[in-house]
């Protein structure tokens, strides 16, 4: 496996693991109120409507549209996508905007799972089947987006499906084992993580992408092809630590 | 709101998100670095770089700029 192949399976652990940790605070707070036969059902029916999109777009894809136009496509979107995610992650740690808890996003979502009225359909509690259905395909729709846009711009899409399987596996096995949020997950730090993959993946992604356009005598290509990704990477580490130290400096002056 | 609007809108706060200046920064990179692609003039790997140094610059900005607003 290279460089790439290992690169997109750890974007895509890291992102899946993240947004699988939401779901199933979610999934918790909904369960531990409501019951779980219809929280499990509400999650149930989302995993096989995205694991159902996967399977629809992601291998026919790459057969009806030319690499290079799925590459600028695929990366203007995740370039756009991770740089949202490190900018938030930027402005978390530097105090800019508050973090993510899951402990109170499990608090909240209990108080209004026991506000919430108790209409039935189907023979379940439709409340949980639709807070977890909603909350489960919203955030694995970000999974989905990664995968399937890793799995169309690279050479091989393997590693981006088992990065999200694993994480996928991993996050069930310690929320069924723990049993309330996984709060203790460093999440800011991971979503930093993440942003700076994603935004080393898309950037490379889009340079790549502009073959489309350019006559292939004249190709556009990164000095040293695969290698130079880990140079974008260092690249962004660098350009987020600057950012971080100009906030910092900036959020010291406001309060002297 | 019809279903339509609803539908843009979310894939717009899904992609996009609050801060559209770094959406229109990628935006206006991709096109400079189309438009370079074009002209058979400029060497492959001089936009390769000038477009990853284009980004990175004008978002590191961007973030930055937003310590600067809040101090005003």
């Amino acid at each position: 496996m290279g460089i790439s192949g290992l690169g997109t399976g750890a974007a895509a652990f890291l992102a899946s693991a993240v947004e699988f940790v939401e779901a199933l605070t979610i999934v918790l707070a909904l369960g531990v109120t409501r019951g779980w036969r219809s929280s499990l059902w509400g999650a149930a029916t989302a995993l096989l409507l995205l694991v159902a999109a996967v399977a629809a777009i992601g291998p026919g894809i790459t057969d009806h549209v030319p690499r290079e136009w799925l590459q600028l496509v695929v990366g203007v979107l995740l370039l756009t996508f991770g740089l949202q995610w490190l900018r938030k992650a930027i402005l978390r740690s530097t105090g800019y905007k508050a973090l993510h808890d899951e402990q109170q996003a499990f608090a909240e979502e209990r108080e209004a799972a026991l506000l919430a009225g108790g209409e039935r359909r189907y023979g379940l509690d439709w409340y949980a089947f639709t807070i977890t259905f909603k909350g489960v395909l919203l955030e694995g729709l970000e999974v989905v987006f990664i995968v399937v846009g890793f799995g169309a711009s690279a050479a091989d899409r393997r590693p981006a499906i088992v990065g999200a399987a694993v994480a996928f596996g991993i996050v069930l096995a310690v929320g069924a084992i723990v049993h309330r949020p996984l709060s203790r997950v460093p999440e800011n730090l991971i979503k930093h993580g993440v942003g700076v993959l994603l935004s080393t993946f898309g950037l490379f992604w889009l340079v790549e992408g502009l073959n489309a356009v350019a006559s292939s005598r004249h190709p556009v290509e990164w000095p040293g092809g695969d290698v130079a990704i880990p140079f974008i990477l260092v690249a962004w580490i660098a350009c987020s630590q600057l950012a971080m130290h100009l906030l910092r400096r900036e959020r010291e002056a406001l309060v002297a | 709101m019809s279903f339509l609007r609803r539908f843009g809108r979310f894939w717009w706060e899904f992609v996009v998100g609050d801060e559209w200046r770094i959406a229109l920064v990628v935006a206006i990179a991709t096109g400079l670095g189309a438009l370079a692609a074009m002209d058979h003039r400029v060497d492959g790997r001089i936009i390769a770089i000038g477009v990853a140094a284009g980004v990175m610059a004008a978002v590191c900005e961007i973030i930055v700029g937003t310590g600067r607003r809040s101090r005003r």
